[in-house]
């Protein structure tokens, strides 16, 4: 078991960079408890598989270090630090069974037969793969494949975290489910660290208790999916996460009110505060699970154009425009049919206020 | 789409066919006509039926030619296609020094055959060659014209010089499009040099490898220009193999029957090892579903 800890570490691909874009991977600073299911959540090119790979040791961070349970292991090659790793397409060797597969890490590291085959017996029966050692790994589908990938790293007794990269790309649909539900069993019995990269908000947000997004090589916001749901700190994690992501709407402040495009909208005191201390350029954030829409006035509601309305099933979507603003709320199941014409309520305790990309709270 | 009842896309393929029936299927069947007839000159001609195979599969020069024949083959994949891996595995994989030396591996494959041939008679040559003369300063008395051992060194070098490289760029080809996750993944379970070799490379390569195989079984077995060239099929008969014994009775003795049936079962026998050789690759290590 370890804790993993990353210290002033970023990454360039080139060999002498210049400035911050040069940098596939910005500085990180950041500590990985013991145990815990993590989830690394970010769109593709956000430096997500770089900082998996610097943590598994297939690549060498261009600065900073990497500590196992603060230990210095940054040069340390990847079979020597007590991790494991599953990759995006089942990686399995072909010529050899189930059995053989799971069995590969401990013979090259000099285990007995005795052992090798108790251990793989344990790890099979926990993946229930019992019925499948003697097959040809080869001919398995795609999900018992990806199985088998992570059985070669539970099967080392040292392994302390496992990492995965995007690992249910290419399991159909239906076999998502499954294999993620036997990832969170597999994780509450085995009690190490997983970490998971994803770029499909709804496996991070169901599979780990903390979700680090990324955006650009940096770290945006570390929290619960509850966290990052209610109180993105960022703008981009407001825009990520969340299906359709926050409304932003370009907004100045007079007293109380933001000011979008003439029409006023009611902050609560402790958010106008934060508002009157910000400088740069202010937005107002609201996610379309809590803007309500109605089709008629109510009070402090305001005025919008209805653009279109999207059935999602058991949910609409509807798109409005607002002094040429274009917002998205989620119409609960059974409303009315609207009109050209809706009001919009902004109920204070969700509006959130971001000055240059950045949530203002008080912290 | 329903079917054109006229369909004169046919006609674009005819110019295909003449060519392919001109250069290809007319003198294959002429060849089958010369194997079952016996012909004393223009309009005179005999058919013997099967006379000509029991006499060209009972001719005792024949036995021997094929068994050199098989001998030579044999020696050149043992040597050639392990070779030609190791070379792959020893390229670099990016960068320009991967294209400087895949344009220097693939300098041999570019020479003409006979040349080669003459290359190599004059690097042997006891008195000027450098290698002859090289090695005859040392004591060892190395004459390709006189010893049949030294001939067939010097043929195998050849070979092997001449040849290698092809193995080796389908080898290297192979090897590239594996995908990088495999070698991580073995890094990962701690495997060896060796068993990333044995267990991800190698049976990943089984479909390149499978080609260069069959190409280098096909061709070797074809051999002419080279031998030819090198030592003429000598000293004395050491080196002649089957198509230069074919020639010999075809041209030097203008026995057209016996030639034209031995044609056929040498191109009988090449199917058949290549068929052979082919279904034992696929089957090695089979399991794949895709």
């Amino acid at each position: 078991m370890a804790k993993i800890t990353l210290d002033k570490v970023a990454h360039s691909y080139i060999a002498n960079p210049k400035d911050e874009s040069d940098y596939a991977l910005r500085l990180i600073d950041n500590i990985w408890d013991d145990g815990g299911a993590y989830a690394l959540l970010g769109p593709s090119g956000c430096g997500k598989t770089t900082l998996l790979n610097i943590i598994s040791g297939l690549l060498t961070p261009s600065n900073g270090r990497v500590l196992f349970d603060g230990k210095d292991i940054t040069h340390l090659p990847p079979e020597k630090r007590n991790i494991a790793q599953v990759f995006q397409f089942p990686v399995l060797y072909d010529t050899m069974t189930v059995f053989e597969n799971l069995a590969f890490p401990l013979k090259n590291r000099g285990f007995n037969r005795e052992d090798i085959k108790e251990r793989v017996l344990e790890v099979a029966k926990i993946l229930d793969l019992t019925d499948s050692l003697n097959k040809k790994a080869a001919r398995l589908s795609a999900d018992a494949k990806q199985k088998i990938s992570l059985g070669r790293g539970l099967v080392r007794k040292d392994v302390a975290a496992i990492l995965f990269d995007e690992p249910l790309t290419v399991i159909d649909p239906h076999l998502k489910w499954q294999l993620r539900g036997k990832l969170k069993e597999v994780h509450e019995q085995s009690k190490l660290t997983f970490i998971y990269v994803t770029h499909d908000q709804v496996e991070a947000l169901t599979f780990a208790d903390k979700v680090i997004v990324m955006y650009e090589g940096a770290i945006v916001q570390i929290g619960t999916p509850q966290e990052l749901f209610e109180n993105p700190s960022h703008r981009f994690v407001g825009y990520f996460i969340g299906s359709p992501g926050m409304n932003f709407l370009p907004c100045t402040l007079e007293g109380n009110k933001a000011m979008v495009n003439g029409v006023g909208i009611e902050l609560d005191d402790a958010t106008a505060a934060l508002g009157e201390e910000s400088h740069g350029s202010i937005e107002l954030g609201i996610r379309p699970l809590y803007l309500e829409v109605h089709p008629e006035q109510v009070e402090t509601s305001v005025p919008a154009q209805v653009k279109s309305i999207e059935d999602q099933g058991n949910y609409k979507i509807i798109t409005v425009s607002l002094s040429g603003n274009i917002l998205r709320a989620r119409l609960p199941e059974g409303r009315e049919v609207f009109s050209e014409k809706a009001w919009l309520k902004f109920p204070k305790p969700w509006i959130r206020l971001y000055a240059n990309d950045k949530l203002l709270t008080r912290q | 789409m329903d079917k054109w009842k006229d369909n004169k896309a046919w006609f674009f393929v005819l110019p295909v066919f003449m060519i392919v029936a001109f250069s290809a299927i007319i003198p294959l069947m002429t060849v089958v006509n010369y194997s079952i007839q016996d012909i004393f000159g223009p309009g005179q001609r005999v058919f013997v039926g099967t006379e000509w195979f029991k006499e060209v599969l009972s001719d005792t020069r024949l036995h021997d030619a094929l068994w050199r024949q098989f001998l030579f083959s044999g020696l050149v994949l043992l040597i050639e296609m392990p070779l030609g891996v190791l070379i792959a595995l020893m390229m670099p994989k990016k960068g320009w020094a991967a294209s400087v030396s895949l344009v220097l591996i693939a300098l041999p494959l570019l020479i003409p055959w006979n040349v080669i041939g003459t290359i190599w008679i004059i690097f042997t040559r006891p008195d000027i060659g450098l290698f002859g003369a090289a090695v005859n300063s040392l004591g060892i008395g190395f004459d390709h014209t006189a010893s049949s051992l030294d001939a067939w060194i010097t043929l195998m070098f050849m070979e092997v010089w001449h040849w290698t490289p092809l193995v080796a760029l389908l080898a290297y080809a192979g090897l590239r499009a594996i995908p990088e996750a495999y070698f991580q993944a073995a890094k990962i379970d701690g495997a060896s040099t060796w068993a990333t070799f044995w267990y991800i490379q190698l049976p990943k390569m089984r479909g390149v490898l499978t080609i260069a195989l069959l190409l280098r079984f096909m061709d070797s077995f074809l051999i002419y220009a080279e031998p030819f060239v090198l030592t003429g099929g000598g000293p004395g008969n050491s080196t002649t193999f089957l198509s230069i014994y074919l020639v010999k009775v075809a041209v030097g003795q203008f026995d057209l029957g016996p030639a034209a049936a031995f044609s056929l079962v040498y191109y009988l026998i090449i199917l058949l090892v290549c068929w052979f050789f082919y279904q034992v690759l696929q089957n090695v290590g089979k399991g794949e579903t895709s």
